[in-house]
C-alpha cells in the first residue's frame, strides 16, 4: 500500500473502500462475531469456530468477520448476519451449540429465529 | 495467459440452489450468452454456496456486484439482455430482504440503545477493528485531513474549546485549554500521551474502544499533536489488556503504512510518531505523573505538581495527556464541528459519556449516553431495571475512588458538576449498581481495600491513612466497631484529602465517606447490634436469615431443630429473641426469606410457614419465661402493650425488675389486636402468647391513657418507677396519633422532625429516665421490628438501672448451632413447598381464603431445603481460630 500523500488520495481511498465493501456485502453473506474481551469471556471464540466449521461442513462461501464490543455484554456472544447489504440481524447469547440452527434457519431457510434475535442494526454495512 | 473477461456471471451451484434448479439456470445463461455472441467477453461459471439457499438459484455479476435471487432458466434471456447488454439492473430479480427481517426491532427501538448517543463508540462493534479501510469508509482520518490542510494549530485549540470537550478520565478538565497550555509551553520537543491505564474494578470503557475502534484514538491523538506541536506520542496501556494491545499495535502499523503516522502526513509539514507502552498494572500509574515516570522506565510513583505536565512532562518536555475516550471523541468533534458537539449534553458538560454499566441490573454492558441523562434512566431504561426484581439500593460511580448515590438521588442528572455536588464523581465511567442484598459497609470496605492496596507508598497520608481507615472499617464489619469509629473515619479522610500527593490518596476515602453519608444506619446496625442486615459480613453473619431479622431470631437453629421434630426446643430458641412466634408465624413480613441463600439457587426456604407449624405444634405447653439475672428492687413502667412494650416488659422481668405495663385499650396487644384482622390473627392465638409473656411477672393496667389518666410525673414521683419506657405505637406513617402527641408535648417531651418521639441512640428521650421505643420512634412498622425495639430498649434500661450509665448496649443472644441432621445434597432438587389454604370468615362475614398451617411432613421436608449456613460459619470460624493459633506458634 503506497502512502496516502494528500486529501484527494484519502477521499479516493474512502470511495473505493466504500464501494468495495458495498460490492462485497451486496452480493454475499457476512457473519460477524463480536470478539471483544467480553465476547471472548462469554465463549465467542468457540462460537466463531462453530460458525467456520458449520460453513465448511455445508460448503458455504460466506464471509466471517469480527468486531469489538458493541456494548450489550449481557447478550454476548453476539452474532450478526448481513445478507446482500441489508441491515444486520443480531442474535444474542449465541453459544457454539446454537450456531447450526441459526445457519440452518436463517441462511438456508431464510427465516429469522425470533426467540434468539436481539435487534436489527441499520448503521452497518456501508 | 488467462483470458480477461468484461463480466463474470457466477451461478451458485450449492446444494440449496441446485435443488431450486440452478443447473438449468446455468445452462440457460450459457446458451443465451452464446446465442448473443458474448462468449468472448462474458464468462458464466459455477460458484459455491453464498448462504442464500432460501432464495436460490442466486446469480452474481461482477465487477458490479449485482446480486440476483430466484433466477430460473426462463429469466436468462431478460437478464442477459438487460444487464449484460444494456448494463441495467433487473429490479424484479434483485435481492429483497425477507419480510420476517423487517419485523425485527431496530437497535434504536431496543430500550438498551433507545437513549444512547454513540460518538466515542460509534464504530465499536460495527467495523472490523483490524480493517483500516472500514474505518476510512466511515469517515476515518477525514477529520485529520481537514485539520492539517485547513486549520492552524491555534484554530484547532479554539475549536476544541468552543466545543466544550472536557477530559473523560475523571477530572473533567477542558481539553482545549489543556492543549493550549502545552502549545504555549516553551520547548522544541513536545509529547502527547494517551492514558489507557484503566484499572477500576468493573470498568472497561477504554478497553472496548481500543479493541473495537483503535484508529479513532490514533486519529484523535494526531489532531491533538498537531494542535500542540508535538511530533511524538505514547499510548500507555496496561498489559492485562492483550487484545487492546494487539489491535492498537496493528492499527499503528496500518496507519504508518498508509502514511497517517510518519513524516509529512497527508502531504503537510506535520510529522508524528506513535508508540505503545505497556504498563504492568499498577493502579497508581493512571495518575499522570506516575504514568510518565513509568514510560521513562522509572518506578511508577506520582510527584508533586506543579510543574504540570504541560510545562514539564515526559523527559522534562511539555506533554499533554488525555485518556482514551477523550481522544476517541476528538475526530468526531472536528468532523462535525463545535456547534454539533455543543448541542449534545448540558450547559457545562457537553457531549456524551461512556459508562461500563455493571452490577445487579438486567442489561449490563457498555453504554454511551448524552450528558444530563438521569441515573434513573440509565438504571431502569437502558439497564432494564434490577435483576430478579430486587430493590435498587445504590449506584457507585467513578470506581473505587468515586462515590455512592442512593435511591433518593436517582434523578440526579449525570454531568461532572451534579455528580460532584451529590458526593459522587464522574470518574472515568465505572457504574456499579447494587440492590437491597448488598451491605454498604462491606461494599465500602471492598473499594477501600482495593485503593489502599494500590497505594504506591510514597506519601505517608495515603500509605498509612488508607491502612488505618481499613482497620476501622474492618473492625466495623467484624462487629467490633464503636460509635467513636464513626467520628474517626471522617477525620482520617480529611487528613488524607489534604495531605496526599495525588488523587489516589486524596480520594481513597470517598466510598467510605459517601456510604457513611447515605447509609449511616447500616454502619450503626453493625456497631450497635453487631448485625449485618444483609448478611454479607461473614464474621457476624452466622446465617443471613438470622442477620436479616430485625429481632435477630435464630431462624437457622429453629429450622434445624424443627427438621428433627424437636419443636419445644425450636420454640424455646425463638422465644429467646422473640416471644411472639405464633403471631409472627402468621403475619411476619419474613425479612429472613429475602436474604436466604437458598433464594440465590432457586427459592428461599419458606421460613415463616415453618415457623408457624413449629410454633403451633408446641404452643399448647405453658411457657414460664426463664429468669436471666438476679432480682432487683427497681421498678419499670412500660406505657403501651403492643409488641414493643410487651417485649420490653418481658425482658426486664426476665432481667429481674418489677414491671408494670399501662395500656389505653381494655386488653393488652396493641396493634396486634387493633390492627390485624381476626381471620389473619385470631384473638385466642394472640391471647395465649400474651399470657405467656405476662407469666414472667409483668403487671398490666388496662384502660389507662397517658395524659388523661396519668402523667409521666405521676409515674416517676407518686408511682415510684425508676424508669419509664414509652412504647405508644402509632397508626401513622409519619408522626404520632394526635392525642398522644399533644399529651407528650404538654409533658415536656420533644418530638423529632417527623413528629415522632425524639430519642438518642440509647433510646433516651429528652426527659431523664424516660425511654422510648417501637413505632412511636421508628414509625409504623411490623410486629418483628417492634419486638427488636423492645429487646434493645430493655437491654439499655437494664444497663442503666444496674450501672447508672445511659448507653446503647447490645441485646445479644448467641446463636445455637444444632448439629447436621440430614444431607443437604439430597435436597438439591427439592422445590419450595406451596402454602396450605383454608377458608375463614372475614370481618364483614364473607368467606375468604386464608393460609393454613402445614402438615408435619410438608414442614419437615421444607426445613431440609435449608443450606445450613450456620454450619459453614462454624467451620469458617474454627478454621480462623486454628490459623491464628498456628500463627501464634510460629
Amino acid at each position: 500500500m503506497p502512502k496516502i500523500g494528500s486529501i484527494e488520495e484519502l477521499r479516493a481511498l474512502k470511495e473505493r473502500a466504500q464501494k468495495d465493501m458495498k460490492v462485497r456485502l451486496g452480493s454475499g453473506t457476512r457473519i460477524t462475531v463480536g470478539l471483544g474481551t467480553c465476547g471472548i469471556a462469554a465463549g465467542a471464540r468457540e462460537t466463531m469456530r462453530a460458525v467456520v466449521d458449520e460453513l465448511a461442513r455445508r460448503e458455504m462461501d460466506a464471509t466471517v468477520n469480527t468486531v469489538g464490543c458493541i456494548g450489550m455484554c449481557f447478550n454476548e456472544p453476539l452474532v450478526d448476519i448481513e445478507q446482500a447489504g441489508s441491515p444486520r440481524i443480531t442474535y444474542g447469547n449465541v453459544t457454539a451449540d446454537r450456531v447450526p440452527r441459526i445457519i440452518e434457519e436463517h441462511l438456508v431457510g431464510g427465516k429469522v429465529i425470533e426467540e434468539w434475535v436481539v435487534g436489527r442494526l441499520d448503521t452497518g454495512g456501508n | 495467459m488467462a483470458q480477461a473477461y468484461r463480466a463474470n456471471v457466477l451461478v451458485c451451484a450449492g446444494t440449496g440452489c441446485q435443488a431450486s434448479g440452478s443447473k438449468e439456470t446455468l445452462a440457460a445463461l450459457r446458451a443465451e450468452v452464446q446465442r448473443r455472441g458474448l462468449a468472448e467477453e462474458v464468462r458464466v461459471m459455477e460458484t459455491g454456496c453464498r448462504g442464500f439457499c432460501a432464495m436460490g438459484p442466486v446469480v452474481t455479476i461482477y465487477p458490479e456486484g449485482i446480486f440476483y435471487c430466484g433466477v430460473h432458466a426462463a429469466d436468462a434471456e431478460e437478464l442477459v439482455e438487460e444487464t449484460l447488454v444494456k448494463g441495467r439492473v433487473v429490479e424484479r430479480l434483485a435481492y429483497r430482504e425477507p419480510a420476517t427481517h423487517a419485523s425485527v426491532a431496530s437497535y434504536s427501538e431496543i430500550p438498551f440503545y433507545g437513549k444512547q448517543v454513540r460518538i466515542a463508540l460509534r464504530n465499536c462493534g460495527v467495523i472490523n477493528p483490524e480493517s483500516i479501510d472500514e474505518y476510512i469508509a466511515r469517515d476515518g482520518y477525514a477529520a485529520l485531513a481537514k485539520v492539517v490542510s485547513e486549520m492552524e494549530p491555534q484554530q484547532v485549540i479554539d475549536l476544541a474549546k468552543q466545543a466544550g470537550l472536557r477530559g473523560r478520565g475523571g477530572a473533567g478538565f477542558p481539553a482545549g485549554l489543556k492543549w493550549e497550555f502545552a502549545r504555549n509551553a516553551r520547548g522544541d520537543k513536545k509529547y502527547v500521551i494517551c492514558n489507557a491505564d484503566e484499572g477500576d474494578p468493573g470498568a472497561f470503557m477504554d478497553r472496548s474502544i481500543l479493541e473495537g475502534d483503535p484508529h479513532s484514538v490514533v486519529e484523535g491523538m494526531l489532531i491533538g499533536a498537531y494542535a500542540i506541536g508535538a511530533d511524538e506520542g505514547y499510548v500507555y496501556c496496561r498489559a492485562e489488556y492483550p487484545l487492546a494491545v494487539r489491535n492498537l499495535t496493528h492499527a499503528i502499523e496500518k496507519a504508518t503504512e498508509y502514511g497517517f503516522l510518519g513524516n509529512n502526513i497527508l502531504g503537510s509539514d506535520f510529522s508524528f510518531m506513535l508508540h505503545l507502552k505497556e504498563g504492568a498494572g499498577a493502579f497508581v500509574c493512571g495518575e499522570e505523573t506516575a504514568l510518565m515516570a513509568s514510560i521513562e522506565g522509572r518506578r511508577g510513583e506520582p510527584r508533586p505538581r506543579p510543574p504540570f505536565p504541560a510545562v514539564s512532562g515526559l523527559w522534562g518536555k511539555p506533554t499533554n495527556i488525555n485518556n482514551v475516550e477523550t481522544w476517541a471523541n476528538v475526530p468526531q468533534v472536528f468532523l462535525n464541528g463545535a456547534e454539533w458537539f455543543r448541542s449534545i449534553g448540558t450547559e457545562k458538560s457537553k457531549g456524551t459519556k461512556v459508562f461500563a454499566l455493571t452490577g445487579k441490573v438486567n442489561n449490563t454492558g457498555l453504554i454511551e449516553v448524552p450528558m444530563g441523562i438521569t441515573m434513573r434512566e440509565i438504571v431502569f431504561d437502558i439497564g432494564g431495571g434490577m435483576l430478579k426484581g430486587k430493590k435498587f439500593k445504590a449506584v457507585q460511580t467513578g470506581g473505587p475512588l468515586g462515590g455512592t448515590l442512593p435511591a433518593s438521588l436517582l434523578d440526579t442528572p449525570i454531568d461532572y458538576d451534579s455528580l460532584t455536588a451529590a458526593g459522587a464523581t464522574m470518574g472515568s465511567g465505572g457504574m456499579i449498581v447494587v440492590d437491597e442484598d448488598t451491605c454498604m459497609v462491606e461494599f465500602a470496605r471492598f473499594f477501600l481495600e482495593f485503593a489502599s492496596a494500590e497505594s504506591c507508598g510514597k506519601c505517608v497520608p495515603c500509605r498509612v491513612g488508607g491502612q488505618r481507615m481499613l482497620d476501622v472499617v474492618r473492625r466495623i464489619t467484624d462487629g467490633e466497631g464503636t460509635p467513636e469509629d464513626l467520628e474517626a473515619l471522617p477525620l482520617i479522610a480529611a487528613e488524607m484529602k489534604n495531605a496526599s500527593l495525588c488523587a489516589l490518596g486524596q480520594l481513597t476515602p470517598s466510598p467510605v465517606l459517601s456510604t457513611l453519608r447515605f447509609f449511616r444506619d447500616e454502619y450503626l446496625a453493625h456497631i450497635e447490634d453487631g448485625r449485618c442486615p444483609t448478611g454479607k459480613c461473614p464474621t457476624i453473619t452466622v446465617a443471613p436469615c438470622n442477620s436479616a431479622c430485625p429481632a435477630e431470631v435464630d431462624a437457622a437453629a429453629y429450622i434445624a431443630l424443627t427438621a428433627q421434630g424437636r419443636y419445644d426446643e425450636a420454640l424455646e430458641i425463638h422465644r429467646r429473641t422473640n416471644p411472639f412466634a405464633v403471631v409472627c408465624g402468621r403475619v411476619c413480613y419474613a425479612f429472613c426469606e429475602k436474604h436466604c441463600r437458598r433464594g440465590e439457587v432457586d427459592e428461599p426456604v419458606a421460613i415463616r410457614s415453618i415457623k408457624r407449624f413449629m410454633a403451633e405444634s408446641a404452643i399448647a405447653k405453658e411457657w414460664n419465661p426463664p429468669r436471666l439475672d438476679d432480682d432487683r428492687p427497681e421498678r419499670v413502667a412500660v406505657v403501651g402493650a403492643g409488641p414493643a412494650g410487651l417485649t420490653a416488659a418481658l425482658r426486664l422481668a426476665q432481667f429481674g425488675f418489677k414491671v408494670t405495663v399501662f395500656d389505653a385499650l381494655d386488653e393488652p396487644g396493641g396493634m396486634m389486636i387493633a390492627g390485624i384482622p381476626q381471620h389473619r390473627l385470631p384473638q385466642d392465638v394472640l391471647r395465649a402468647e400474651i399470657s405467656n409473656v405476662l407469666r414472667a411477672g409483668v403487671d398490666v393496667k388496662c384502660n389507662s391513657v397517658l395524659g388523661r389518666d396519668f402523667s409521666l410525673a405521676d409515674l416517676q414521683e407518686t408511682g415510684g418507677f425508676d424508669a419509664v419506657i414509652l412504647a405508644l405505637g402509632t397508626r401513622k406513617k409519619r408522626g404520632l396519633d394526635v392525642p398522644a402527641a399533644d399529651a407528650l408535648q404538654a409533658m415536656g417531651l420533644n418530638l423529632d422532625e417527623d413528629g415522632r418521639i425524639a430519642v438518642d441512640r440509647a433510646f433516651q428521650t429528652s426527659l431523664p429516665r424516660v425511654f422510648a421505643a417501637g413505632d412511636a420512634v421508628i414509625g409504623h412498622s411490623s410486629v418483628v421490628e417492634a419486638v427488636g425495639q423492645g429487646n434493645r430498649v430493655a437491654a439499655v434500661v437494664n444497663h442503666f438501672l444496674r450501672t447508672g450509665e445511659v448507653k446503647r448496649v447490645r441485646f445479644s443472644v448467641e446463636c445455637a448451632i444444632p448439629e447436621a441432621a440430614w444431607n443437604p445434597a439430597d435436597y438439591v432438587d427439592a422445590k419450595r413447598a406451596e402454602p396450605a389454604y383454608t377458608t375463614a370468615e372475614s370481618a364483614k362475614g364473607r368467606s375468604i381464603r386464608v393460609e393454613d398451617v402445614w402438615d408435619e411432613k410438608t414442614a419437615i421436608e421444607e426445613c431440609k431445603r435449608c443450606l445450613r449456613c450456620d454450619l459453614d460459619w462454624q467451620k469458617m470460624m474454627a478454621k480462623r481460630r486454628q490459623e491464628a493459633l498456628n500463627e501464634a506458634a510460629l
